[in-house]
């Protein structure tokens, strides 16, 4: 059953330009998703639609898809999609290779953030900056002297040491600190939507707060869509989500607000499974 | 993601990226016929270059040994190698000029399109050319030629400075070494001489380029670098030849002296066509206090067999050796390094990482020896390789013979694939696959390629990108 959501989606039809956000409003919207990791299904029919300014969050218990669906959204080749559709602003993404999901807008903040040797934060990120922009038609590029300033700021937001930049990307990071860096990444690549995979996981609680104020400034900065991937209602205490979905075998099987989080820390997920059939 | 390309289409891209396989019509002016080679042969080399005696005995007694040793069974496939159908000299020009305006056209054009005046002229302290078999320009700058310098063809150095040719000549590689340097040591002829005296240091590379023209050529240069005490010197060399149907061979000797004090890189960035067969013996002798260091950059060839060796002969010698291999499809890349602990409190450090991509073949052959009595001895040596796909392979052997017990030796390898997890973690930022496998390639060879002055460092890097277009399997 399609979700119905309460905020207003502002219809525009005007050309897309990173700048005139946060005005005009994006929607991914999927309907009916399923994926297979070869003959294990793992998606059995997802709806749910995202939009600007609109924080969701997803929990459910291991093995439930939640990560599968960020992977399945962002284009992962692993995964084969059997049925339904995503689309971002009315445009079919599924058929899409990721760099180009990325060029449109997308997110994916990694639960376990790759190791690239060799390769420096600072010109890896904008790198992929001047990609997005060359994608949307931008003929400027930043240059390092423009670019640097903006990664040391963000990376200050992330209370992160400035030499992460000149740092191969991920290597030698702490747990922490990758987490941290994915922040840092999204601040800074300006998504449209942005899908965080179970970003608290392995962080104290120092480190968690940090994350949290971090994706915080970057929603009140860039009004983005954001979806939560999560087992613990901790995170949710510093991010207040619009929405809390919960997932189970493939399903969103209880939509509500932050309260069912809150329900959801006190009686566990078995209860709710249980009330459900 | 993207389909994988097939092999075809690799070895196409390949062959269509390899933008040094040009040819350029030249007449020589004298070459041996084919037929595998005689006496008669190298006795012609030699009467032709007016050699002393003692040469062409030292060349023919080099003939014998080559006759009598076995093929190597232990490293790549060499059955390609027809003795019979190489021209084993080939004379392009009268002798060696000192200005660009004295070479013969379509040679001097050659050369214009490696970009080598132009380098000399932005940032080479000297430069050296061979066309074929012989050197076709020499030149070193006023100030070091003032201060002692001998930078010169081999062939023009045994002419002019008999005595210390001969006191150095064949020390450190004897002809008996092996097959191909008992090769070498029949028919060898051009490759680079230099001298540096005492003290001096030679700021800027000095560069020899390598090319290897005419089809079914054997290049068998001979180099031959003594590094006086205290002094130092960088030196510089780049190959690269035309992409025949048919296989060619370069067999070069290369030994080098570094006296007491004195500190000697040797910088290969060796990117032949795959048609050709690289097979070359390479080694230092390192004195007190003394440092060796190759860096030794393969990406070309259809067959790389190449060791470059340091012996520490004395106390406080430091040796390395960093290399950087890439094989693509049709490639097999057999390279490493030797060390041998000669003397107590040396040190050595051997770093290697080879690519393999498209069915490409890497290996790491490595020896690192400690003699009796050479005791305090450290070395370090790593080697990392890097498979793009499933199809390319990875070897390592590496042997140590250790007759010591005071030493304290390190040895770590890794291989890995690239995975599938991190191009997509590249591409959700926003690169394609490709642009993704690239910065994976370029960060993981970036530790050998920052070694590099700035630009063969520009080079290596462009190098690199042209040998990973056509997508990743």
């Amino acid at each position: 059953m399609p979700l119905t959501l309460t905020k207003p989606m502002a219809k525009t039809s005007k050309k897309i330009s990173s700048h005139e956000r946060p005005n005009k409003i994006d929607v991914l919207e999927i309907t009916n998703l399923h994926a297979n990791i070869g003959e294990l299904k793992i998606l059995n029919g997802i709806n749910l639609t995202i939009r600007s300014n609109e924080i969701h969050a997803i929990m459910g218990p291991n093995g439930s898809g939640k990560s599968t669906l960020c992977n399945v959204l962002m284009g992962h080749p692993k995964y084969e999609v059997t049925k339904g559709s995503a689309k971002f602003n009315g445009k079919e993404i599924l058929e899409l290779e990721p760099n180009e999901r990325a060029h449109l807008g997308l997110f994916l903040g990694f639960q376990n953030p790759l190791e690239i040797s060799g390769v420096s934060m600072g010109s890896f990120l904008r790198l992929a900056r001047n990609l997005n922009l060359k994608a949307n038609g931008e003929t400027k590029q930043i240059s390092p002297m423009e670019f640097m300033p903006m990664l040391k700021g963000t990376a200050n937001l992330l209370k992160m040491d400035e030499k992460f930049i000149t740092r191969s990307v991920n290597e030698g990071f702490s747990g922490g600190e990758k987490k941290r860096a994915e922040i840092v990444q999204m601040a800074v690549l300006q998504p449209k939507i942005a899908m965080l995979d179970e970003i608290d996981s392995g962080l104290d609680i120092d480190a968690l707060k940090i994350v949290a104020e971090g994706i915080v400034e970057t929603f009140k900065k860039n009004g983005m869509g954001i979806l939560l991937i999560t087992h613990y209602q901790r995170l949710l205490n510093y991010i207040t989500p619009d929405f809390v979905h919960i997932m189970a075998k493939g399903k969103i099987i209880q939509s509500g607000d932050k309260k069912l989080a809150k329900e959801l820390e006190k009686n566990g997920y078995e209860k709710i499974l249980k009330n459900i059939k | 993601m993207a389909v994988p390309v097939s092999t075809q289409n690799l070895v196409k891209n390949t062959l269509d990226n390899y933008k040094f396989g040009f040819k350029t019509k030249n007449k020589a002016i004298f070459k041996t016929p084919q037929g595998g080679l005689t006496r008669e042969i190298v006795e012609s080399i030699s009467n032709r270059k007016k050699e002393p005696k003692w040469m062409l005995d030292y060349r023919l007694k080099a003939l014998e040994i080559f006759e009598k040793k076995a093929m190597p069974k232990w490293g790549g496939d060499l059955s390609g190698i027809n003795f019979e159908k190489i021209h084993y000299y080939l004379q392009p020009q009268d002798k060696p000029k000192t200005d660009w305006n004295d070479v013969p056209l379509d040679i001097k054009n050659t050369f214009e399109k490696l970009g080598i005046p132009e380098a000399e002229r932005k940032f080479l302290a000297g430069t050296g050319a061979q066309f074929e078999s012989e050197m076709i320009y020499h030149s070193l700058q006023k100030n070091l030629t003032k201060k002692g310098v001998i930078f010169e063809s081999t062939d023009v150095a045994l002419q002019k400075y008999p005595e210390l040719f001969k006191q150095y000549f064949g020390k450190v590689i004897p002809a008996h070494d092996n097959k191909f340097s008992a090769l070498n040591s029949a028919v060898w002829s051009g490759g680079s001489f230099i001298y540096v005296p005492k003290n001096v240091h030679i700021e800027l590379p000095l560069q020899a380029y390598f090319r290897i023209n005419a089809e079914n050529m054997g290049q068998f240069e001979r180099t031959l670098i003594i590094a006086d005490e205290g002094s130092s010197v960088h030196y510089v060399e780049g190959c690269t030849a035309p992409t025949y149907s048919t296989d060619s061979l370069h067999s070069a000797v290369v030994e080098i002296i570094v006296k007491k004090g004195a500190r000697v890189q040797y910088t290969t960035i060796q990117n032949w066509s795959t048609n050709v067969y690289n097979l070359v013996t390479k080694r230092a002798f390192a004195y007190r206090d003394a440092e060796m260091f190759w860096l030794d950059c393969n990406l070309g060839s259809k067959l790389t067999m190449k060791y470059p060796a340091i012996f520490l002969m004395e106390p406080g010698a430091r040796g390395e050796v960093q290399s950087l291999a890439f094989a693509n499809t049709n490639q097999h890349q057999d390279a490493g390094a030797k060390i041998v602990h000669n003397a107590p409190n040396t040190t050595s450090k051997i770093v290697a990482k080879s690519i393999s991509k498209g069915s490409g073949r890497s290996t790491y052959r490595g020896l690192l020896k400690v003699s009796k009595g050479a005791k305090n001895i450290k070395s370090h040596v790593s080697c990392d390789a890097l498979l793009l796909d499933g199809a390319s392979r990875s070897d390592t052997y590496p042997t140590m013979q250790i007759e010591e017990s005071e030493v304290t030796i390190a040895h770590e390898a890794t291989v890995s694939k690239i995975g599938e997890e991190q191009l997509f973690y590249l591409m959700s930022r926003g690169l394609t696959e490709e642009e993704a496998a690239s910065a994976i390639v370029n960060g993981f060879a970036k530790p050998i390629i920052k070694q590099l002055p700035m630009e063969y460092a520009l080079e290596l890097n462009r190098l690199i990108e042209l040998e990973m277009t056509g997508s990743v399997g």
